[in-house]
């Protein structure tokens, strides 16, 4: 198999189809696997390496109806800096905001590397015409979006109209051009393993730069095993065409110790390669508090108030 | 960014106490052993010498054979009850000091961490707590009358599970009313120490357990005393057959759980990634000293190129080394000895014409250690497709159809387990219908229970342990 020219991520639908044909999952053994990768003990100077992998793998979230530019504000400075009393902690990756709220975080973060990502597509419902799909979706960009955070269209792939789904992806993705596109899956509604590694199998040759677990909107949002699948996706994408896609977890992670644990996965089922903003990243609202107060644990032994920390 | 290391992250070994020397146990407490004489354990991961323990001799044995004939005076007295509650006592403190078990497990036996921690002790402690709710309903076991224990029970145990083996065998005869001689292996012989220590602890009766360390010559008195009226051998095929040879002409039970070869049969409709996991956990679990180790790949051949690029990558992940440490995925090879017979073996595979791979791991200066190792292109007649290696070393045949992968899998003198990759539900029971193996896993391996019955076909051995059958290799049948 090989990529299309046009595009330079794109798998043509017949691949595709190939790619996704008779794939087979067993729950038990993923199950058993992901659980012994849970079981490995990361401590001392690993720990705090992880601790610092994680801040620079955040994207810093908030996608609220109640959303404001003074929130934004508040959020992109914490980004740009998460602990003001460590200059040893890093920027955050990016901030994922609503489109509205794109061209403000663009202005706060204009001297920083924190990048700005916007939802788009109708997130996170994605039940929308492919045409208003592609205006948000433009809209953010003009807006001065890095990067873009498309839902896939589930009514399509319960449906069994994988094609649909495939074709909406390769429009928003030409829409994107190089900026960069990041799938949501949303596992939570595909539930089953085997429904988790076909969406990933088709977002990323429908050419994502990403797939990512969850909106973060609904109640089951990210798990390790979704994690687990979706880099077996990204490893069998990449033996077949040689891209290298990357995963974004969100929905659900709130500490650092399950954090640690999505990194683990990553290092042995993809390598340490992956273990960049380039190529792994964590959507997080709170996620980032609790690493920072890891973070001055480790430095200090004291576990520190929240109040310590600014607010974002 | 740098690359992320795991910093070690080592379990202390401070928990345990290991004396310099040890005499054997007999009549409910330690003392000299006729012999004199002494063998060192050492530890295979660093070769430091852990302790000495009596070298068993014929005059012991007979010691032994005298303080269990006084043991099963007050044994046999006791209702199933009673016994229970040592068997239930005993099954608690092993919980209760599981840490210090495993601990002392790898430091002797060299298995990492967390398999003695995850793996051998849970299952000694659910032994014991299993075969215990057994002892007071034994009329229920079996659908016969006058059900009768041996009466003084030789057990002769390997040094790949050290502990778990002696929960397999002294579990089962304890509970159905035997008393018993233990012989641990020779490199492994701590665990067994400490577990009679719980014996005192206990307060078990004098002479119910006893235990004569030592090396082969200790079996091989074991074997030949008169008054035992049971052995049960957990070992080499080379060795049960002596042991059947000596045991021919008296009236004695005898089980015997030996080696095997077993395929693990790979079709091309199985969930691939999760088979290579299984593939892997199969071979390299326990550095492959596992008599029931998945160690010969039946692969369809139509999927073979696919599958050994993702098992190879996967083998590349296994973190070899220290087995103290909590993240290492394998540790050392028991011994000297079986480090000698894995690397000649490994060779002549070579010489043979098997395609050999093996993981860029960087192996510890001290201690005895081998890398993972696959052999594509082993063809059947290869001593590497035949023999029982022992070792962290697979071996890939392929197949072309169903039957031929039968065919490719019962080819072999052994018969002990077996490992099918299908999702497909009717292929699974077709083929295991037709696997000569005492145990067949689909789609996971390497699972036990105490409640399912363990043993192999042809020269795997004959006699069951674990569950209702496991009662019968302790009780006689007079009806």
């Amino acid at each position: 198999m090989s990529l299309t020219k046009e595009a330079q991520n794109i798998l043509n639908w017949s691949d595709t189809v190939e790619l996704i044909d008779n794939l087979r999952v067993d729950e038990v053994g993923l199950k058993e696997r992901v659980a012994s990768l849970a079981t490995r003990s990361i401590k001392k100077d690993s720990k705090l390496q992880a601790l610092n992998y994680i801040i620079s793998m955040c994207d810093l979230t908030t996608l609220e109806g109640e959303d404001t530019e003074g929130k934004i504000g508040q959020m992109t400075a914490k980004a740009i800096r998460p602990d003001p009393s460590n200059d040893e902690v890093p920027s955050v990756a990016a901030v994922c905001v609503y489109p509205a709220l794109v061209s403000k975080a663009k202005k706060m973060t204009q001297n920083s590397n924190v990048k700005v990502a916007s939802v788009s597509s109708y997130f996170p419902s994605g039940q929308a015409p492919l045409e208003s799909k592609i205006l948000d979706t433009q809209f953010a960009i003009d807006e001065g979006a890095d990067e873009i955070d498309i839902v896939i269209n589930r009514k399509a792939f319960f449906e069994g109209d994988y094609r649909k789904m495939y074709d909406e992806i390769v429009a928003l993705k030409e829409v994107c051009k190089s900026v960069h596109l990041k799938t949501i899956l949303e596992v939570g509604e595909l539930r089953t393993y085997e429904n988790i590694k076909k969406a990933s199998l088709i977002s990323l040759a429908a050419g994502s730069d990403f797939i990512k677990t969850s909106t973060g909107k609904i109640s089951n949002g990210s798990s390790r095993e979704a994690c687990y699948l979706m880099a077996k996706a990204v490893w069998d994408y990449k033996t077949v065409t040689g891209f290298k896609a990357g995963i974004k977890v969100a929905g659900g992670i709130r500490d650092s110790k399950d954090a640690i644990r999505y990194l683990v996965i990553v290092n042995e089922e993809l390598g340490s390669e992956w273990l960049n903003p380039d190529y792994f990243r964590f959507g997080a609202s709170s996620l980032v508090d609790d690493v920072l107060k890891q973070i001055k644990k480790l430095k200090t032994n004291a576990y520190q108030s929240s109040y310590y920390f600014p607010r974002g | 960014m740098n690359k992320w290391e795991y910093a070690e992250s080592i379990e202390s070994s401070s928990i345990v106490n290991i004396e310099k020397k040890y005499g054997i146990f007999i009549d409910g407490k330690f003392q000299n052993a006729n012999s004199k004489k002494f063998i060192k354990t050492i530890s295979p991961s660093t070769e430091e010498v852990l302790s000495s323990v009596s070298l068993g001799n014929e005059i012991d044995i007979n010691s032994a054979v005298e303080s269990a004939k006084e043991g099963l005076k007050i044994w046999s007295k006791l209702s199933g009850t009673e016994r229970a509650k040592y068997l239930f006592k005993l099954a608690r403190l092993i919980q209760e000091r599981s840490r210090e078990f495993a601990v002392l497990e790898t430091l002797d036996g060299g298995k990492p961490i967390k398999e003695s921690r995850d793996f051998d002790l849970p299952q000694v402690a659910a032994n014991f707590f299993y075969f215990a709710g057994w002892a007071d309903k034994l009329d229920l076991s079996w659908n016969a009358k006058g059900l009768k224990p041996y009466g003084i029970v030789g057990q002769i145990i390997p040094w790949n599970f050290p502990l778990l083996m002696l929960s397999w065998k002294v579990a089962p005869a304890l509970a159905t009313g035997n008393v018993v001689i233990l012989k641990p292996a020779e490199s492994t012989p701590l665990t067994a120490i400490l577990f009679a220590e719980l014996c005192q602890e206990v307060g078990l009766p004098p002479g119910v357990f006893n235990l004569v360390t030592g090396d082969g010559s200790t079996g091989a008195a074991l074997v030949k005393h008169p008054d035992i009226s049971k052995i049960a051998f957990t070992g080499s095929t080379g060795v049960g057959k002596y042991i059947q040879k000596e045991t021919a002409d008296r009236d004695i039970g005898l089980t015997l759980e030996l080696g095997g070869k077993a395929a693990n049969i790979v079709f091309n409709d199985a969930a691939i990634d999760q088979a290579v996991e299984g593939v892997v956990n199969g071979i390299f679990f326990n550095q492959g000293h596992v008599c029931c180790a998945g160690s010969r790949l039946v692969l369809q051949e139509d999927i073979h190129d696919e599958f050994v690029t993702k098992l190879e990558k996967r083998m590349q992940s296994l973190r070899v080394g220290n087995p103290l440490d909590k993240n290492t995925d394998i540790g050392a090879i028991n011994s000297k000895d079986q480090l000698d017979k894995i690397t000649s073996l490994v060779n002549e595979g070579v010489e043979e014409g098997g395609t050999i791979f093996q993981t860029d791991c960087e192996l510890p200066q001290n201690g005895f250690w081998f890398k993972p190792t696959l052999f594509t292109n082993a063809q059947p007649s290869y001593r590497i497709s035949r023999e029982e290696i022992f070792g962290p070393v697979l071996t890939t045949l392929t197949f072309r159809t169903p039957e031929e992968a039968i065919e490719i899998s019962n080819n072999t003198e052994y018969g002990l387990s077996a490992g099918i990759w299908t999702e497909k539900g009717s292929k699974i029971l077709w083929t295991a219908d037709r696997l000569q193996a005492g145990v067949i896993w689909a789609n996971t391996f390497n699972k036990f229970d105490p409640s399912s019955p363990f043993g192999g076909y042809k020269e795997s051995g004959f006699g069951r342990e674990g569950g209702r059958h496991g009662l019968l290799s302790y009780l006689k049948v007079q009806s």
